[in-house]
């Protein structure tokens, strides 16, 4: 697998943070924001995910999915969008979610069970976390081909992981988006395992990206763990949606550090050495650290002081959530139809008699 | 008011739709060129072009799906599964996403869809095409499920399903596509959803039916009617939303209630009117509900379909059941 992962198209940061030729290319094409940028929001979603793991190891949230690992897959990709555009997540882009707009709070709550935590702020196209497997792809294919049909330039981005890649939900999606070369760009993280399940037990071919050629459309397989690679991927894919070339699959190769959620154990079965190789060696964001300090924009202090400032928003956000108010009981009934039919009615004034809850 | 049979009253509908939204898209496999396997969208293709009239391909959950993104992304997509039977693929998206959206997103994205499906046996079909199965989208929140039994009514409420802020998953009875014709009127005409139809009134019993056994409910009360006993029926056209309010009126009225419908009868639809009743009018009743129903057998092929489907003569039984309980 270590091997298989070295086999991508682009990498453009090593592991060590020196660049690639390609590599410096792309670098010196970025304003020195933008390299602050993929810094500051891996460093902000880091933060966010290792606090959350936390809050549900103390019994403040749920089930969380955590993310640690895929820092640059999901910030390069999201910052290569712009606001127009149509984002149908699975449940483990909180990254993703952060950069589009949502507030941390918002995604706390939804994990703390509150259906409220959906609620992304007008002008944010994000659509809530996708549970059932790939499901959103064939969503995100539609949602494109309504901006074409209108002709707006929106495009749509579908995000998903490696063990999506063996639903039938995938390839009706790629084959559509082939079809009617329709502007979508589907983003698979590939972090080896769908729950326990290796990607070699997921898939006969190789790579996730090689698949693409049976549809049509582009294929790239990129350093997950590259933000600078995965941005780079992420934008040509957004310009060729957006110039009406069609869709895209971007396979960045990555690797979550922890378990699939807080409810599983991957210590089951993943071996040692693979995870420490992955955790030691490939973090991507030491990377960009050592990348970062190297061209002289950012020092060991400036980087203290910004995960502290994450660490201190990341608390607020935790205050916020936790201080929400918890919705009546009838809430239950709120939005399941715009106007709810009788039936409906009558059992939300029975709830509202009975008064308390009975659980 | 031109004279339309019921897949006419759905052509007429979609046209109309299509000539007056331009939000309205129409999507599914065959629906294009070949104007629908059924020719429910015959000439739409050539009138409002590859755009709006889209053939996909074969793809159930791709279809759905996509449908799910037009809506989201502000268009009003009307999905056709060729028949109920094959809709099972994209059943994953209607439950998980199609019915929750609006719930999940707290309102923001509705999910304002529309899935058309013709259902049923009667039609000498092939195996797996004659599948009854509404309960499964009756039994799914956040869905709306209608079935048209007339041509004025197959117009009325394809609109009102397409204008509808919900998803409505609307069911086709082949068995009468083309069995008889009636005045469907022109331009935008709506049948509200919620609303049953008294297809004729009667004392002793109420006889409640939907779609393809809506005549077969007729014929059944008219032989009633011959041997002294005053049949009422109704057409229950939105299988959720339920009339309430007319089924329980009407069985005040008559004291006795026969149900109809094709598919099995184990938690089919029956069950939950006959709960229903018994909820609400028990002590107006003088027979426990009677139910007509396919078996518990899966779909037969067509061999054995008039085996499976209720006919007036069993329909004739279980009123005799319920004037002599």
């Amino acid at each position: 697998m270590l091997k298989l992962m070295d086999r991508v198209d682009r990498q453009y940061i090593l592991p060590d943070g020196k660049l690639s030729p390609e590599g410096r290319q792309a670098w010196g094409k970025l304003p020195k924001e933008r390299k602050l940028d993929f810094h500051r929001w891996m460093v902000q979603v880091r933060t966010f995910d290792r606090r959350a793991v936390i809050l549900q190891r103390q019994g403040r949230i749920g089930t969380y999915a955590p993310l640690e690992g895929q820092e640059a897959a999901q910030v390069g990709s999201a910052l290569a969008l712009s606001q127009e555009d149509w984002i149908f997540p699975s449940y483990r882009e909180h990254g993703v979610a952060m950069i589009a707009g949502m507030p941390l709070s918002q995604i706390l709550l939804y994990w703390m069970g509150r259906v409220e935590g959906n609620l992304a702020p007008p002008g944010v196209r994000l659509l809530p976390p996708y549970v059932p497997i790939a499901t959103q792809m064939p969503q995100a294919m539609g949602a494109a081909w309504a901006s074409r049909l209108k002709r707006e330039s929106a495009i749509s981005v579908a995000y998903f992981g490696d063990g999506a890649t063996s639903e039938g939900d995938f390839h009706e999606a790629c084959n559509f988006a082939g079809v009617f070369r329709l502007p979508v760009i589907f983003f698979c993280q590939n972090n080896h395992y769908a729950i326990s399940v290796p990607f070699t037990r997921q898939s006969a071919v190789p790579t996730v990206a090689e698949r693409a050629a049976a549809y049509n459309i582009r294929g790239i397989r990129v350093d997950g763990n590259d933000v600078l690679a995965v941005y780079t991927a992420m934008e040509e894919a957004v310009t060729c949606a957006r110039d009406g070339k069609g869709a895209t699959l971007i396979e960045a190769v990555t690797y979550r550090k922890g378990s699939h959620t807080t409810a599983d154990d991957a210590a089951r079965y993943r071996e040692p050495a693979e995870v420490g190789e992955w955790v030691r060696n490939r973090d991507p964001i030491p990377r960009l650290e050592k990348l970062l300090q190297a061209e002289g924009l950012l020092t060991e202090a400036e980087i203290r002081e910004w995960e502290e400032h994450c660490a201190e928003r990341v608390e607020q956000a935790v205050k916020e959530a936790e201080s929400s108010p918890a919705p009546p009981a009838d809430h239950l009934f709120a939005h399941v139809y715009e106007t709810p039919p009788p039936e409906l009615r009558r059992q939300q004034a029975e709830l509202l008699r009975e008064g308390k809850r009975d659980g | 008011m031109a004279e339309k049979t019921l897949i006419q009253g759905i052509n007429d509908g979609l046209r109309t739709a299509l000539g007056q939204d331009a939000e309205v898209v129409v999507l599914g496999e065959d629906v294009g060129k070949n104007g629908g396997v059924f020719r429910a969208t015959e000439g739409l293709w050539e009138e409002f072009g590859d755009e709006r009239v889209i053939d996909t391909p074969l793809a159930e959950a791709g279809i759905v799906g996509a449908a799910v993104g037009m809506a989201v992304n502000g268009l009003r997509p009307v999905a056709e599964i060729q028949f109920m039977g094959f809709i099972y693929p994209a059943f994953e998206q209607i439950v998980t996403h199609v019915a929750r959206l609006r719930t999940r997103t707290q309102g923001q994205y509705p999910a304002s869809l529309v899935i058309r499906a013709p259902y049923g046996g009667g039609i000498r079909a092939p195996e797996l095409h004659s599948d009854s199965t509404e309960s499964f989208f009756v039994h799914t929140p956040g869905l709306k499920v209608v079935v048209p039994s007339t041509p004025s009514d197959a117009k009325g409420l394809l609109l009102a399903a397409i204008r509808d802020p919900d998803p409505v998953i609307y069911l086709e009875p082949m068995k009468i596509y083309r069995s008889f014709r009636e005045e469907v009127p022109e331009g935008w005409h709506e049948v509200p959803i919620g609303k049953a139809r008294k297809v004729r009134a009667g004392d002793d019993v109420t006889l409640i039916a939907w779609g393809a056994m809506v005549p077969v409910a007729q014929r059944a009360a008219h032989s009633c009617a011959e041997r002294g006993i005053s049949c009422e029926v109704l057409d229950l056209r939105s299988l959720y939303p339920l009339d309430e309010e007319a089924v329980i009126a009407s069985v005040k009225k008559t004291g006795r209630a026969v149900i109809i419908h094709e598919a099995p009868k184990t938690a089919g639809l029956g069950a939950e009117l006959a709960a229903r009743i018994h909820e609400l009018a028990f002590l107006w009743m003088e027979a426990p509900v009677e139910r007509v129903t396919g078996y518990d057998v899966p779909v037969p092929m067509f061999a054995l379909e008039d085996d499976f489907r209720p006919g007036p003569g069993r329909i004739e039984a279980a009123v005799q059941k319920v004037i002599h309980f």
